[in-house]
């Protein structure tokens, strides 16, 4: 079976850098059209789950805002 | 022994566990005593690249709780201010010996006082104040040394020595103590002597708390006032508690001579000679320089006629005897560079002044 | 559902007052991950310099003392001779590490100190507001090289530190990485766990030097940042492991 993996961000600990964005291979973040808390840009996951679980995310987060699983 | 391995074996029996020293002239056999003591005693030596390396170790030390000495003279001690301000901010308990020297810059290597400011002034940047005792011979510099880490560690703060190089250069029979010398003086007021503080507040130890951390940063708005204020009491505590002096004939004097260190045995032996020609002549002598002995000073000074400061340095310490006592008949007597005022000169003053 | 990329528990859960795309970030959770895995939580030590990454203290779960600008290596010195049992590392920029720092850097390293550093290049003074520092790339405009670094105005080369220090006995590892891509993080990690392991096998200094991002100062996109790291900081600091 395939596995499954969900990126989680951390809205308000992200500063929207664009880092994990740029870096996604399956594009799977974007920047919604809001802002967090801080009025700042936020990544955050696509709706269609394209996750591959590489970690290019969380690897360069530099605000350790991104975390992720694996689905069972 | 001399001054200076008399101060330096002091250190080892206070439980002195870390030094770091860089070579100047005239403290330069207190570090070579330490290099050849501390390892016998399985302690830390370190000849450090430059003085400035050598403070920072010391606070390094002291972070983790450790008793730290570092030693130095004049021109080493400027360059050593960065880190005694860092310590007195970060409230680390030290041990600063500065055999003084000749200056401005490079001076001389002979005997002088004339780092009074900088070190009752704090001497480097910011609002602080650290404690300053002056020996005036070899016992009392040995005592004092071991004194000093008493008061590093129970108030947290860095203390100097200003020896000046008569002090640490002349050789006098000393009675060293097998361990702190302070309760025996009463010094360390306050009853518990901070050898046994457990400095929980000490980098690396075992500790419920997860974290603990030397700082001297404090940016956010109004933190660092808060801080100052609670340094600003920690020195009050300091100025009431620990200010030392001693006298010499004081009783009936009708003149009063105030001198510290090596310069106070010169006036000793003026009194003397003054006092068998039945002139009432008595010395004051600062030991601790900060905080001032403004108390000892003015019940000295009441009912004296005129008062002499001599120093060796151009005029330094006369300004805290005319800040305590605010009268007119101060009068100073000094010599710079090397050049130290003697017992005729001082003789002559009081005779041409009676 | 299992984590499989989870934050290291040496970190703090706080947000960080760093710029957007700032690599100080990465390498703080680096540190914090190598500190678990090898599991050094009470042992460990760090001393912070003077620059962004002061406040360093407030990301990590672990005793941190400051250091005046320049003497981290001094302090380290300090602690790790008093308690040579625990694990003592500094973190430095290149201000810190390669200019106001110089004489303690090299001759901690020449004593062949048993402490660890990590050394953060960003070609730049970051906190003052974008001074040129002794890694500045020729060329590159900074507050104070308004036109460009020129060594023939006589305001140097960028300066092989790292180069310099591994040339002396008493180290026992030194490498180069960058935080410019996660390929580049994934490096930086191995290196600075290999670093730490030197410490903990009493092999002697080491010391991890990472090019490391300053979009703001740089006035750069966070990931344009990364491309100049690649393109340009690492032909001039060239990656890899410079002594083993």
């Amino acid at each position: 079976m395939k596995k499954k993996f969900q990126v989680k961000i951390e809205k308000n600990k992200c500063k929207g850098c664009g880092l994990c964005i740029a870096y996604c291979p399956v594009k799977h973040l974007v920047f919604p059209k809001d802002l967090n808390k801080k009025g700042r840009k936020y990544a955050q996951v696509n709706k269609e789950n394209k996750c591959i679980g590489c970690g290019a995310c969380f690897l360069i987060c530099p605000d350790a805002a991104v975390k992720i699983y694996e689905e069972k | 022994m001399t001054g200076n391995e008399a101060m330096a074996e002091s250190a080892v029996r206070s439980g002195c566990q870390f030094y770091a020293g860089y070579p100047i002239t005239p403290q330069n056999e207190l570090t070579a005593y330490m290099a050849k003591r501390m390892p016998e005693e399985k302690r830390v030596f370190i000849q450090a690249e430059s003085e400035l390396a050598a403070i920072n170790m010391v606070y390094g030390a002291s972070a983790v709780g450790r008793r730290a000495m570092t030693s130095s003279s004049s021109p080493g001690i400027s360059l050593k201010q960065e880190g005694i301000s860092y310590l007195a901010g970060s409230e680390l308990p030290a041990v600063i010996i500065n055999v003084v020297r000749g200056g401005p810059g490079l001076g001389n290597i002979a005997s002088a006082q004339s780092d009074y400011f900088q070190a009752t002034r704090g001497g480097g940047h910011g609002d602080y104040y650290t404690p300053v005792l002056a020996p005036a011979g070899v016992q009392e510099a040995s005592e004092l040394v071991s004194c000093a880490f008493d008061l590093a560690d129970f108030y947290r703060t860095p203390v100097l020595i200003l020896a000046d190089a008569i002090v640490g250069q002349m050789m006098e029979p000393v009675t060293l103590k097998a361990q702190s010398a302070a309760k025996q003086r009463g010094l360390a007021k306050g009853g518990r002597t901070a050898h046994s503080a457990r400095k929980d507040w000490a980098l690396g130890k075992k500790k419920k708390k997860p974290q603990n951390i030397i700082r001297s940063l404090f940016i956010k708005e109004g933190a660092l006032e808060a801080h100052n204020q609670k340094l600003l009491t920690k020195w009050n505590k300091i100025k009431s508690q620990q200010q030392r002096h001693s006298t010499y004939k004081i009783k009936d004097a009708d003149y009063l001579i105030v001198a510290y260190g090596s310069q106070a045995r010169i006036v000793q032996a003026a009194v003397d000679s003054l006092r068998k020609e039945k002139i009432k002549v008595g010395l004051f002598r600062p030991i601790s320089l900060w905080p001032y002995p403004v108390k000892a000073l003015k019940r000295a000074a009441k009912g004296v006629k005129k008062i002499l400061v001599v120093e060796q340095s151009l005029g330094q310490m006369v300004e805290d005897v005319k800040l305590t006592l605010a009268t007119k008949n101060i009068y100073f007597m000094g010599r710079a560079g090397g050049g130290i005022p003697q017992e005729t000169e001082i003789i002559n003053w009081i005779k041409k002044n009676l | 559902m299992k984590i499989i990329y989870d934050l290291p528990k040496s970190l703090k859960k706080v947000p960080a007052h760093y710029c957007p795309g700032c690599g100080h970030g990465i390498v703080h959770r680096l540190v914090a991950q190598v500190v678990d895995e090898l599991n050094l939580g009470k042992k460990i030590i760090g001393v912070a310099p003077v620059g962004c990454a002061v406040l360093a203290y407030d990301y990590w779960n672990f005793d941190v003392s400051e250091a005046a600008h320049g003497r981290a290596l001094a302090v380290a010195t300090g602690i790790k001779r008093c308690l040579p049992d625990n694990f003592v590392f500094t973190y430095q920029g290149d201000g810190d590490l390669a200019s106001i720092g110089l004489a303690e850097t090299i001759h901690t390293a020449n004593r062949g100190e048993n402490i660890t550093c990590v050394f953060i290049n960003n070609a730049c003074y970051g906190m003052t507001g974008g001074q040129m520092a002794p890694t500045t790339l020729l060329g590159q405009k900074t507050a104070t090289t308004p036109k460009g670094r020129e060594s023939e105005k006589k305001e140097g080369w960028p300066l092989q530190i790292s180069d310099i220090i591994a040339g002396l006995k008493g180290v026992s590892f030194v490498a180069r990485s960058s935080v410019s891509n996660p390929a580049r993080v994934k490096q930086t990690y191995g290196y600075i766990k290999q670093a730490f392991g030197k410490q903990i096998d009493k092999k002697g200094f080491s010391l991890v030097e990472v090019l490391s991002p300053c979009p703001t100062i740089w006035q750069k996109t966070p990931y344009k940042a990364g491309r100049w790291v690649e393109e340009k900081m690492s032909k001039v600091f060239p990656l890899g492991i410079i002594k083993k």
